[in-house]
């Protein structure tokens, strides 16, 4: 029998995702577009939040969107209804967006024309969160239904995002969550991140978020 | 649930190294993949076997070594290793502070592999 030999290989596994997206990044930045990911567990509002989103920003912000679904175009009929540029990728059982299917979108949706697009990915909180869609931001949404506990289940997803939205918090009076210490998880997975409470039912906190858009928004248009 | 992707993305560097260097069968693929990471070994074992089958890589197993959540303190540069679910409440053992860059802990590096 032969001898085994080694041979080194020290090759990052998701090198062409990481480049991919940083080519993303650079394209986008080239026509001051804003590429946000929103990301966050099945039924946590993300689509409501984004409908929210486009009538606080209308008149300043020209936005689109890239849904992203399993095997489904409810959520973009939804946005495209409101008249909301909206492209549907559908991910053919794949469980996360990568930068490859993400260029897809861009391709379709005219980019250079927008200042903002947000990602609407796939509903899930593990997977998105390994995986560089060429986004500047990256947002989550936890909802209050879902528990104060997550950050201890997800702390990747935690400690990538820069805000994180929590939401339905019309329903706290209803449940046991603790705001206190979800603050406190979250806090110590990511000191960096922006908590802001919101419920996209009863319009509360909105208008925070939509106020850290618009900077952030300009922002990046000045600095890129 | 992303092993597969990340399994597809292993099989395609392992099958060019193997062609790069004449190899006749790879026995075993040894992988660093951060503690962040979720990945199941069992799951990315199992599509790596579906999906190697008639390849140069065929019946070769993987080996996953576990890669420790790593900072580094942007005041006074010392390394140190935190819990997955402390990541930022712990404090630098050099000057007590609470400002740490994420240096280790991601990783997905194919580090070498055993051939024939």
């Amino acid at each position: 029998m032969e001898g085994v030999r080694l041979i080194e290989v020290k090759e990052d596994i998701l090198a062409d995702n990481i480049k991919i997206a940083a080519g993303v990044r650079q394209r986008l930045s080239n026509t001051k577009t804003m590429l946000l990911n929103l990301m966050s567990s099945p039924g946590s509002g993300k689509t409501s939040l984004i409908l929210k989103t486009f009538e606080g920003l209308k008149d300043s912000i020209r936005l689109g969107v890239i849904e992203a679904d399993i095997d489904s175009t409810v959520d973009a009929e939804k946005v495209a209804a409101r008249g909301i540029p909206a492209i549907q990728l559908r991910t053919g059982g794949f469980c996360h967006l990568d930068a490859t299917m993400v260029t897809q979108g861009i391709d379709a949706l005219a980019a250079n024309k927008l200042d903002l697009i947000i990602i609407e990915n796939v509903g899930n909180l593990v997977c998105p969160a390994e995986f560089d869609t060429g986004a500047h931001k990256n947002v989550m949404i936890l909802s209050v239904p879902e528990g104060d506990d997550k950050p201890l289940k997800y702390p990747l997803m935690f400690s990538i995002c820069d805000v994180l939205l929590v939401n339905k918090i019309d329903y706290l009076s209803l449940s046991d969550f603790d705001m206190v210490a979800l603050r406190k998880r979250v806090l110590a997975l990511n000191p960096n991140i922006k908590i802001i409470e919101v419920s996209c039912k009863t319009g509360a906190g909105i208008g925070d978020w939509i106020d850290w858009l618009n900077k952030e928004v300009a922002a990046f248009s000045l600095s890129v | 649930m992303h092993e597969l992707p990340i399994t597809e993305s292993i099989l395609n560097i392992v099958i060019s190294y193997a062609e790069k260097n004449a190899v006749k069968k790879v026995m075993a693929i040894n992988l660093q993949v951060g503690m962040l990471s979720d990945l199941e070994d069992e799951w990315i074992q199992r599509y790596f076997d579906h999906l190697s089958r008639g390849t140069v890589a065929e019946g070769a197993k993987l080996k996953i070594e576990r890669m420790p959540i790593k900072l580094q303190c942007n005041l006074c540069a010392t390394l140190y290793e935190v819990e997955k679910t402390n990541i930022g409440d712990t404090v630098c053992p050099g000057c007590g502070k609470n400002d740490g860059k994420l240096i280790s802990g991601r990783e997905y590096h194919i580090r070498d592999m055993e051939v024939q």
